[in-house]
């Protein structure tokens, strides 16, 4: 049959078919189990609003169950057993083959890498862009310029930013934006202010941000000594205290880098092949996309802080970055932190960027992809579904999280 | 609002270009694959997209054509006259010549150049060159001219007309066009329906288990669906649907639920009791109530969730990918082939581009006219 027409088919049956589903049931139940006459009739209409929720509630549920809950379980069981061997129960072998792999520790360091910048540049962007929009008068046409990329696909986004990054050899014109910007510098004055003096300014930057929020959440257990009272989560505290120096050191350590390295100026690179950095290049398409969404969840949230505390900074004499620091970000912090774990859980899913731009070459393997190679074309179920699961535990914290503030939201 | 004290901030225009700059670095990568499209594959690699977008300047050598040949005698004087460009007309509009390669821009088109004892020459600005001096003078080589020309910028539409109408299977993108609406368009209704009554049993009924029910919904949320793919194509083997659009279709569905409940229940939440608790005493079913005053109260969440959903189902990859493309290939939806389309034409930018722009086109058109539901879908929809 002409797939269109199927489709047609199946919206007429599967809209149809849930219609007269709901209906068709809800009659069954009103007017032949339990009708609402007769001697029963007050003790029925009771069993039947009893039985109602599950009637309207059924089909989401079977589904939910089938396609989400289901394959959960699935996949974990598919990751403990060998297909080879006609399924058997092979214990942890799976995930011992995945683990000597070096491609695996190299996605799941990518993935790690993902995980830090994406988030934090897709939100620190958002912030200044929904801060900046704010103040003008053509702030909701650039809000929505922005915005866009939210519209596009990561295929499309990928194709897009190859062509930015397009490399043709040193004698023709350049036709990507990244290389002809590349061959204006040739080592002079503004070679060292662009390339060496701004990429450290940015790294200390970076570094004083990362420090300022490992001090965040490691003060209260100081604080906590002195009052003699619990801080709450002291060993996540301890952890992104850790986390944070490690970072630290790692961006004060390539500070030294920048001005040591050695500029190959005035050669097109092609820079998706370069290893460690071409991540970075990948990345950039993730945030192009993300940078719009906090954008707007942001914007909505300074939007509602009340008037009045901004008000009384600006007569207490506070400037503007006082003001946005230590007024805005503190009562927008709950929002960052879900525009943060909603851009987190997309990186830990993403897969289409680097299946399109790279699939996985020059060192840019990350888990979501890796586990598509294992699965369909390796065919390894077990190293894929270990994989799988790997990327489930990640999510895990998040999922919890969200679940435990929906859950306090509702009482 | 850092106004409201009166004074008015010293930074506006610091401001003002910073966004200009955002917005400038947002755009530009995808103005770029837009301007690609409409240029032929010769100019996309013979100069960066930015150039284009100005006229560009072009200086050639010509020569007259040979006076011996073609001179003609005009009293005392012999003359050659011509048009340099021939049959193939200008390259574009004649700014400036000279016959030095020192001073190429001496003369402007129309002047006439006077080379010395009543030598002279003359090009105009369609190129039709008049050289006339005496009977030595016009004799021996051609005289030589610097020509500039301006073209203005250039555009195609033919990368458009060839992707949509080409013969080559893998180039053609009309069917690949036709297969995504197809996956998308069931995929979108279908969830919708189905969330909707879930999602106003979790708003406004009662029964035990209703709190853990919506914790699990919060959950689901955020499980991610590459724990789907092998169990529930396992799952559609089994069960006879195999690879193809119905398969696309559930698993579409059944991965948007989650968000599609969420938000609808969210909404639902929202709506006044008064208008539900009136319709009850007013003696009207829980159907009745929900076709008739919850699913029209609900109209801007389910456009949200309809534009989240459609955009993520055209946008898609990796569920065509495992559930609808088969060996075939006759199903292959638009972001699949270009993903093929980047292995193996990785340099025919012309094709990528308007590929890519012809994906692209439809969920932008979406997003600027329904912006106002994605940005409240999303509001709603981030897990506060």
């Amino acid at each position: 049959m002409n797939p269109a027409l199927l489709g047609l088919v199946t919206i007429l049956a599967g809209v149809g078919g849930c219609l007269l589903y709901f209906w068709g049931s809800n009659q069954i139940l009103d007017k032949v189990i339990f009708p609402a006459k007769g001697p029963q009739a007050g003790q029925n209409i009771n069993r039947a609003n009893i039985v109602r929720p599950w009637l309207f509630l059924f089909p989401a549920m079977f589904a939910l169950g089938l396609y989400l809950a289901y394959p959960v379980f699935e996949t974990l069981r598919l990751s403990l057993t060998d297909r080879d061997q006609g399924g058997a129960f092979v214990g942890l072998a799976n995930y011992n083959q995945m683990m000597a792999e070096p491609k695996f520790w190299e996605a799941l360091r990518n993935n790690l890498l993902w995980l830090i910048v994406v988030p934090a540049a897709s939100t620190a962007f958002g912030l200044l862009a929904a801060q900046l929009t704010d103040r003008i008068k053509w702030g909701s046409a650039a809000k929505s310029l922005i915005f866009m990329p939210m519209a596009i696909s990561f295929v499309g986004a990928g194709v897009i930013f190859k062509l930015v990054y397009e490399a043709r050899p040193a004698d023709q014109n350049q036709i990507g934006v990244l290389n002809s910007v590349w061959l204006q510098f040739e080592g002079g004055i503004g070679s060292f202010l662009f390339l060496q003096v701004l990429p450290a300014i940015m790294l200390l930057a970076f570094a004083a941000i990362v420090a300022y929020v490992g001090r965040i959440f490691v003060r209260p257990i100081a604080e906590s000594k002195q009052r003699g009272g619990g801080a709450g989560y002291v060993p996540l505290r301890l952890f992104v205290g850790v986390a944070a120096l490690y970072l630290v050191y790692l961006s004060l350590t390539s500070l030294v880098g920048i001005f040591t390295f050695d500029y190959p100026y005035g050669q097109p690179q092609t820079w998706l092949t370069i290893p460690f950095w071409n991540s970075f290049l990948l990345m950039v398409v993730l945030i192009w996309i993300q940078t719009g969404f906090a954008m707007v969840i942001l914007s909505a949230a300074l939007r509602g802080i009340p008037e009045e505390t901004v008000e009384a900074a600006i007569v207490d004499g506070a400037n503007p970055f006082q003001i946005f620091f230590k007024i805005k970000v503190p009562q927008i912090m709950g929002t960052i932190v879900v525009v943060w774990t909603t851009i987190t859980i997309t990186v830990l899913k993403v897969f289409d960027i680097v299946f399109a731009m790279t699939n996985g070459q020059w060192e840019t393997q990350v888990l979501a992809n890796y586990m598509f190679d294992k699965l369909f074309r390796a065919n390894d179920w077990g190293v894929g579904s270990a994989s799988a699961i790997i990327i489930m535990i990640m999510v895990s914290p998040i999922l919890v999280w969200n679940v435990y503030n929906a859950r306090k939201e509702m009482k | 609002m850092d106004n409201i004290a009166g004074s008015k901030s010293s930074l506006g225009w610091v401001v003002n270009i910073s966004v200009v700059l955002l917005v400038a670095l947002w755009v530009f990568p995808t103005f770029g694959l837009l301007v690609s499209s409409f240029r032929t594959a010769d100019q996309i690699v013979g100069s960066g997209w930015w150039a284009s977008l100005f006229p560009s300047e072009q200086t050639e050598r010509y020569r007259a054509a040979d006076p011996d040949e073609n001179r003609v005698q005009r009293g005392d004087l012999f003359v050659v006259e011509g048009n340099f460009f021939g049959d193939n007309g200008a390259p574009g509009e004649i700014q400036s010549w000279g016959t030095s390669s020192r001073a190429v821009d001496a003369y402007q088109a129309g002047d006439v150049a006077d080379l010395g004892d009543g030598e002279t020459f003359s090009v105009d600005a369609e190129g039709n060159y008049v050289w006339s001096g005496n009977d030595e003078q016009i004799s021996g080589r051609g005289q030589r001219a610097f020509v500039t020309a301006v073209s203005p910028p250039e555009f195609t539409t033919e990368n458009y007309v060839n992707i949509m109408t080409s013969g080559d299977s893998n180039d053609n993108m009309a069917k690949a066009f036709f297969n995504t609406l197809t996956v998308t368009i069931p995929a979108t209704i279908i969830p919708i329906v189905v969330a909707a009554f879930a999602a106003y049993a979790l708003a406004w009924m009662d029964f035990p288990g209703r709190a853990i029910l919506i914790a699990c919904v919060v959950g689901l949320l955020v499980v991610p669906l590459q724990l789907a793919l092998i169990p529930l194509l396992k799952l559609h083997v089994g069960i006879g649907i195999g690879k193809g659009y119905l398969g696309v279709w559930l698993a579409h569905t059944g991965f948007g639920l989650p968000l599609a409940i969420y938000l609808l229940r969210n909404y639902m939440v929202g709506l006044p009791r008064d208008i539900i608790e009136n319709a009850k005493v007013d003696g009207a079913t829980d159907f009745q109530i929900f076709t008739k005053i919850i699913l029209p109260l609900s109209f801007p969440a389910l456009a949200s969730f309809a534009i989240f959903q459609f955009l993520w189902t055209w946008n898609d990859l990796l569920v065509a990918k495992v559930f609808l493309i088969d060996a075939t290939g006759q199903t292959t939806v638009m972001t699949d082939q270009i993903v093929n389309l980047l292995g193996t034409r990785g340099g025919n930018w012309e094709i990528l581009a308007t590929a890519a722009f012809v994906s692209i086109a439809v969920p932008l058109c979406v997003f600027f006219a329904m912006q106002k539901y994605l940005v409240r879908g999303l509001l709603a929809g981030s897990v506060k």
